[in-house]
C-alpha cells in the first residue's frame, strides 16, 4: 500500500487541537502560577483557532477522502467538527470560574476537554467501523475522568464511576456488534457494509445492529438505557455536566447518524424498529420522569433523555418512502439547535448556583426580581426548549415533524403524535421553573454565595441567546446548513 | 403610495416590537417615559391602521391587498407572505384601537406588583403577535405569530393576576400549546398532502383541497379544528377560559376577550374552511351543535355565578357560539355574520371587562352578592353598564344584535353541500334549523343573566359596607378609553354596513367552494 496519503488541509482541525491540547499540558506543567490562568485562554484560543481550517475547508467545498475511505472530509463533517469546535468553546467558558474557585486542577481539566472535542472532531469524518470506535472512545474517556474531578464529593465519586461502568460497557456491547457486522460483510468500511447488507444473514446481521446502536444508545442516554444520566448529571461539576448533556450526547447521535444513513441504510427493517422503540420510550420516560424532579439538574436531565428522543424521531422515520433527507436533515439541525439551548440553560443554572449555592428549582424563586436579565435569558431557554416561538426550539420541532409526515407511514405518525403530545407535557416542568422566577417571591436560602455573574458566563449566555433568538426568526440558517450536509448523500 | 402599500404591513406589525425594544433601554425608574413610549408606538401603530383604511380598496375586498411575498426559509419553502382583505382588515383595525385604549386605562390603575416597565412591554408584544396572525398568508408565519401571543398573555396572568393565578395562566398555556401542536401537525401534512410544497394560505385556497381525498381532509380538519376551538373557545375545550379571565388583570381580560379569542375563530374562517372544504362539509354540523351546546351551556354557567367578572367570562363562551354557528352554515351570510360578532363581541365584551375591572378597584369586590346601587353610588359607571349589558344580550340599535340575530338567522338556510347530524346532506336543513331554535332560546337566556346580572350590581341601593364609602365616579382616563368603544357600539348598532360592506365579498370568495 505504500505510505498513506496526508492532505493536511483536511487534516489541519485535528492537528490543530492535538497541537493545543499538549501545549496547554506543557505551559500548566513548566509555568506553575501562570499556567493556572493561561491554560484555560489557551483551550479557548486554541478551539476557535481549529475553526479557522473549518472555515477554509468549507469555503474550498471540495470532498476530501483519506486512509482508504476511512476519513472523509466533507459538508456533513465540516458541519459536525465547527459545531462540536464551537460548542467546545462554549465549554471553556462555562467552566472558567467554576473550575478555578473550586480549588480543583486545572491544567489537566482543560487538556482532557481539548481531547474529548479532539475526539469529537474525528469522529465527524469518521467513515469505518474502528475509526469510529476509537473516535467515540476519545470522546468518552476523558469525561469519565471529567465527571469525577471534584474528588472530595461524594457524589461526584459516585457520577464517575456509574459513568465508567456503563460507559465501558456499551462500548464493549458496541465492539462486539461492530465485529459481527465486520465477520458478516468482511469491511469495516461503512460504505461497504452498505452494500453488502449482511450477505447470506441477515438475522445475524440484525444482532450485530442492534448491539451496535445499543451501544449508541448508551452514549446518548435512550431509555433504556439512560439509567447513569441523573445520577452523573447531578454528581459531576455543572460545567462537565453541560458538556456531557449537549457535546458528548451529540457525539453520539452523530456516530449513530452516520452508521445508520452510510452503513446500514439499505436494510431499514434491521435499524428502524430498534430507534423507533428507543425514541419512543425516550419520549415517554423523558418527559414523565423530569416532571417529578425538584432539581434543576435532575430536571435537564430528564429532559436531555427526552430532548434525545425527539432528536432520534426523523432518524427513526428516516428509512420510510424517501424520507431519508428531511430524516437526516432533522436530526442534524435538531442537534444544532438543542446544543444552543441546553449550553445556554445550563450557563444559567451555573449563574444561579454561584449566587445561591444550590441547584434546587426552588433556588430560583424571585430571580424575575433580584436578576431580570438572567431571568429573561433563562426564560428563553426554557421557552426555546419546550419549543415555542419565536424561540429556535420550534424550528427543531417542526423538522422533527416534518421529517414524520415526509414519511407518512402510520408508525411515523404515531411517533409523530407521541411526540406533539409530549412536547406539550414538557411544558410542564420547562414551565415549573418559569413560574419559580416570576410568579414566587424570593426564598431565603441562608448561606448565599456571590449576585454577580462572571463574564465568561456572560459571554456564554450571549453567544447561546443570539443563536437561540437569531435561528428561531430565521431559521434559514441552520436550514440551509442542514441542506448542504446532506447533498452529496 | 406604493411605497405604503409594500411596507404597511410589515411595520404594522413590527412597530410595536421596535416599542417594545426601547421600553426595555429605559430604565425601570422612568416610569413616565416608559408610559409615553408604548403609549406614543401604539398610537403611531394606528396611525398606520388608519393609512391602511386610507389606501384600501374597499371596491375590491374579496382580493389580498398591501401583499408582500419574500424569501425566509427556502429550504421548507416558508415565505414571509402578509395581505389582508375584507375579513382581516375589521379585525386588524379593531386590534390596533384596542391596544391603545389598554395602555391609557391601565396608565393609573397598573394592578400589583405595579412594574409598568414589564406590563407595558408585554402588552406591546402581544400586539406583535395579534397583529401578525391577522395579517399572515403563510401556515409557518400564522403558527408563529399565533404562538407568539402565547407568552406575553402567559405572563400577565401569572404576574399580574388574581389569588389564583398560577393555576390559572398554566392552564391557559398548556390547553393553548396542546392546540397548536396538532394545528402544526397538520400544517405540515396539508404541505405535502397538497403535492405542491407550499405553505401559502392563499395557493392553498385556491386548490379547495384538490388532491386531498375527503378522509384525510376530515382528518387535517380535525387537527386544526382542536386548534382553533380550544382558542376560541368552544365547548368542551372552553375550561380554561373562566379560569383565565378570572384571574387575569383587567387590561389582560379586555385584550383576551376583545382579540385573542377571535384568532381561533379567525383561523376557522382563513384557513381551515377555504383549504379544506371537504373536511369543513363534513365537521360543519358538528361545530354546529358544539357552538348551541356552548350557547346554552355558557348561558346556564353565568345564571350560575356570584362573581361578576366571571360571568361575563362565560357569556363570552355563549357569545363566541353564535360566531361559530355563523361559521358552522358555511354561507357567505354566516361568515358576515361571524366576522361582525367577533367585532361586536369584541367592543362589547372588552367594554365589559374594563366595567368589572374598575368596579373591582372601587369596591375591592367582584362578588354580586356584595355590589349594588352602582346607579346611586356613580350613576354614570351605572349607565355605561347599563348600555354595555344592553348591546350584549343583543339590543337592535347597537352592535351585539348584528353579531347575533344574523348569525341565528344564517342557520335557517346552510350551505346545500354541508352535512346534516345524520352525516349526509338530507338531513342538514333541519338539522342547522333545529341549532337556530336552540340558539334562539340561547338569545332570551343572554337577556336572562345579563339584566340579573345589572340588577344586582347597578339598581337598588348600596350594601351597607359600602354606604359611607366614597365610590369614584368614572376617571378622565377611563372615558378616553371607554369613549371609542361605546361609541363604535352606538354605530356599528346604527350602521351595520359599515361593516358588512366591507367583509361581504370576501366571505362569498371565502365560501366559494361550498355554494355548489
Amino acid at each position: 500500500m505504500g505510505t498513506p496519503y496526508f492532505d493536511y488541509h483536511a487534516l489541519a482541525p485535528v492537528i490543530v487541537l492535538a497541537a493545543v491540547a499538549l501545549l496547554a499540558l506543557v505551559v500548566d506543567f513548566v509555568w506553575k502560577d501562570g499556567g493556572r490562568r493561561a491554560v484555560p485562554q489557551i483551550a479557548g484560543i486554541g478551539m476557535l483557532l481549529a475553526l479557522i481550517p473549518v472555515f477554509t475547508l468549507a469555503a474550498d467545498g471540495e470532498t476530501r477522502v483519506m486512509f482508504g475511505g476511512a476519513f472523509v472530509v466533507d459538508n456533513y463533517a465540516l458541519a459536525f467538527a465547527g459545531f462540536f469546535l464551537i460548542v467546545g468553546y462554549v465549554a471553556v467558558l462555562l467552566s472558567y470560574d467554576y473550575i478555578d474557585e473550586g480549588d480543583y486542577y486545572r491544567g489537566e481539566y482543560y487538556v482532557l476537554l481539548l481531547t474529548s472535542v479532539l475526539g469529537m472532531v474525528v469522529l465527524a469524518s469518521a467513515r469505518d467501523l474502528i475509526t469510529i470506535f476509537v473516535a467515540i472512545e476519545t470522546v468518552t474517556l476523558p469525561t469519565f475522568v471529567l465527571a469525577g474531578w471534584r474528588k472530595h464529593d461524594i457524589r461526584s465519586n459516585e457520577a464517575a464511576i456509574k459513568y465508567f461502568i456503563i460507559g465501558v460497557l456499551s462500548s464493549a456491547v458496541m465492539l462486539y456488534g461492530m465485529s459481527l457486522i465486520f465477520g458478516l460483510s468482511n469491511s469495516t468500511l461503512l460504505s461497504e457494509i452498505g452494500s453488502v447488507a449482511g450477505g447470506d444473514n441477515p438475522a445475524l446481521f440484525a444482532v450485530a445492529i442492534f448491539l451496535t446502536l445499543a451501544g449508541f444508545a448508551f452514549k446518548v442516554s435512550a431509555v433504556p438505557f439512560h439509567f447513569w444520566a441523573p445520577d452523573t448529571y447531578q454528581g459531576a461539576p455543572l460545567p462537565v455536566t453541560a458538556f456531557l448533556s449537549v457535546a458528548s450526547k451529540a457525539a453520539g447521535f452523530v456516530a449513530m447518524l452516520s452508521v445508520v444513513a452510510l452503513g446500514f441504510f439499505a436494510s431499514p427493517n434491521s435499524w428502524q424498529p430498534v430507534i423507533w422503540v428507543l425514541a419512543a420510550a425516550s419520549i415517554v420516560v423523558g418527559n414523565l420522569a423530569a416532571l417529578r424532579q425538584t432539581d434543576v439538574v435532575r430536571m435537564l436531565a430528564y429532559s436531555s433523555v427526552a430532548q434525545g428522543g425527539f432528536i432520534l424521531v426523523p432518524l427513526a422515520v428516516s428509512g420510510d418512502n424517501d424520507a431519508a433527507r428531511a430524516g437526516f436533515q432533522g436530526v442534524l439541525v435538531y442537534i444544532l439547535i438543542y446544543a444552543a439551548m441546553n449550553m445556554g440553560a445550563f450557563a444559567c443554572v451555573i449563574a444561579n448556583a454561584r449566587r445561591t449555592r444550590s441547584t434546587e428549582i426552588q433556588s430560583f424563586s424571585g430571580l424575575g426580581r433580584s436578576n431580570p436579565a438572567m431571568a429573561v435569558v433563562f426564560t428563553v431557554f426554557l421557552f426555546s426548549l419546550a419549543g415555542i416561538p419565536p424561540f429556535a426550539g420550534w424550528f427543531a420541532k417542526f423538522v422533527m415533524f416534518r421529517a414524520v409526515l415526509d414519511a407518512g407511514t402510520t408508525a411515523a405518525v404515531v411517533l409523530g403524535v407521541l411526540a406533539a403530545v409530549f412536547s406539550v407535557v414538557a411544558f410542564f416542568y420547562y414551565g415549573t421553573v418559569i413560574r419559580r422566577m416570576w410568579f414566587h417571591a424570593a426564598v431565603d436560602l441562608g448561606d448565599t454565595g456571590s449576585p454577580r455573574v462572571p463574564g465568561a458566563l456572560v459571554a456564554a449566555m450571549a453567544i447561546t441567546t443570539t443563536v437561540v433568538v437569531v435561528i428561531g426568526v430565521y431559521p434559514q440558517l441552520f436550514a440551509k446548513i442542514g441542506d448542504l450536509a446532506f447533498r452529496a448523500t | 403610495m406604493d411605497w405604503f402599500d409594500d411596507w404597511a404591513l410589515t411595520l404594522a406589525v413590527f412597530t410595536p416590537l421596535v416599542g417594545m425594544a426601547i421600553i426595555l433601554l429605559i430604565p425601570r425608574a422612568e416610569e413616565a417615559a416608559i408610559k409615553v413610549v408604548a403609549l406614543l408606538t401604539s398610537l403611531v401603530t394606528l396611525a398606520i391602521g388608519v393609512g391602511i383604511l386610507v389606501d384600501f380598496d374597499f371596491g375590491n375586498t374579496a382580493k389580498m391587498q398591501f401583499q408582500v411575498d419574500k424569501e425566509w426559509i427556502p429550504v421548507i419553502n416558508a415565505r414571509y407572505h402578509l395581505g389582508i382583505d375584507g375579513i382581516s382588515l375589521p379585525l386588524l383595525i379593531l386590534t390596533m384601537v384596542i391596544v391603545p385604549l389598554c395602555i391609557i386605562y391601565s396608565l393609573d390603575h397598573f394592578p400589583e406588583p405595579h412594574n409598568p416597565k414589564a406590563f407595558l412591554a408585554l402588552i406591546l408584544l402581544l400586539e406583535v403577535g395579534m397583529i401578525g396572525t391577522f395579517v399572515a398568508l403563510d401556515l409557518v408565519l400564522f403558527f408563529i405569530f399565533f404562538e407568539v401571543v402565547l407568552l406575553p398573555m402567559f405572563f400577565m396572568i401569572g404576574v399580574w393576576g388574581g389569588p389564583n393565578r398560577e393555576y390559572a395562566s398554566i392552564k391557559f398555556f398548556l390547553f393553548t400549546l396542546f392546540g397548536s401542536a396538532l394545528m402544526l401537525v397538520s400544517f405540515l401534512a396539508l404541505y405535502f398532502l397538497s403535492k405542491r410544497s407550499t405553505f401559502d394560505i392563499s395557493t392553498l385556497a385556491s386548490f379547495e383541497g384538490a388532491g386531498i381525498t375527503r378522509g384525510t381532509q376530515v382528518l387535517l380538519f380535525a387537527g386544526l379544528f382542536l386548534g382553533f376551538a380550544i382558542k376560541v373557545p368552544m365547548f368542551p375545550f372552553h375550561t380554561w377560559l373562566p379560569d383565565a379571565h378570572t384571574e387575569a388583570p383587567t387590561v389582560g381580560s379586555v385584550l383576551l376577550a376583545a382579540v385573542l379569542l377571535k384568532l381561533g375563530t379567525y383561523g376557522f374562517i382563513r384557513i381551515a374552511l377555504p383549504i379544506l372544504p371537504e373536511g369543513a362539509q363534513v365537521w360543519a354540523p358538528w361545530i354546529g351543535l358544539l357552538s348551541v351546546v356552548g350557547i346554552i351551556y355558557g348561558a346556564l354557567c353565568c345564571l350560575a355565578q356570584r362573581d361578576m367578572k366571571r360571568l361575563i367570562a362565560f357569556s363570552s363562551v355563549a357569545h363566541m357560539g353564535f360566531v361559530m354557528l355563523g361559521i358552522a352554515t358555511l354561507t357567505d351570510f354566516g361568515v358576515n355574520a361571524a366576522v361582525f360578532g367577533m367585532v361586536a363581541h369584541g367592543l362589547i365584551t372588552g367594554m365589559l371587562f374594563f366595567l368589572a375591572g374598575s368596579i373591582q378597584h372601587r369596591y375591592h369586590t367582584r362578588e354580586m352578592s356584595r355590589l349594588g346601587g352602582l346607579l346611586v353610588s356613580a350613576p354614570k359607571m351605572g349607565w355605561i353598564l347599563g348600555f354595555c349589558a344592553m348591546a350584549s344580550l343583543g339590543l337592535p340599535g347597537l352592535a351585539g344584535f348584528w353579531g347575533e340575530f344574523p348569525a341565528v338567522l344564517s342557520a335557517f338556510e346552510p350551505s346545500r353541500l354541508a352535512n346534516g347530524i345524520l352525516g349526509n346532506t338530507d338531513s342538514t336543513l333541519w338539522t342547522f334549523r333545529t341549532f337556530m331554535v336552540v340558539a334562539a332560546i340561547g338569545t332570551v337566556l343572554a337577556a336572562g343573566y345579563l339584566l340579573w346580572m345589572y340588577q344586582r350590581v347597578g339598581m337598588g341601593t348600596p350594601k351597607p359596607e359600602f354606604e359611607d364609602a366614597h365610590i369614584h365616579d368614572v376617571h378622565r382616563p377611563e372615558w378616553v378609553a371607554w369613549t371609542p368603544l361605546l361609541l363604535g357600539i352606538v354605530v356599528f348598532g346604527l350602521f351595520p354596513n359599515l361593516i358588512f360592506s366591507i367583509t361581504n365579498d370576501a366571505a362569498s370568495s371565502i365560501t366559494r367552494a361550498f355554494s355548489g
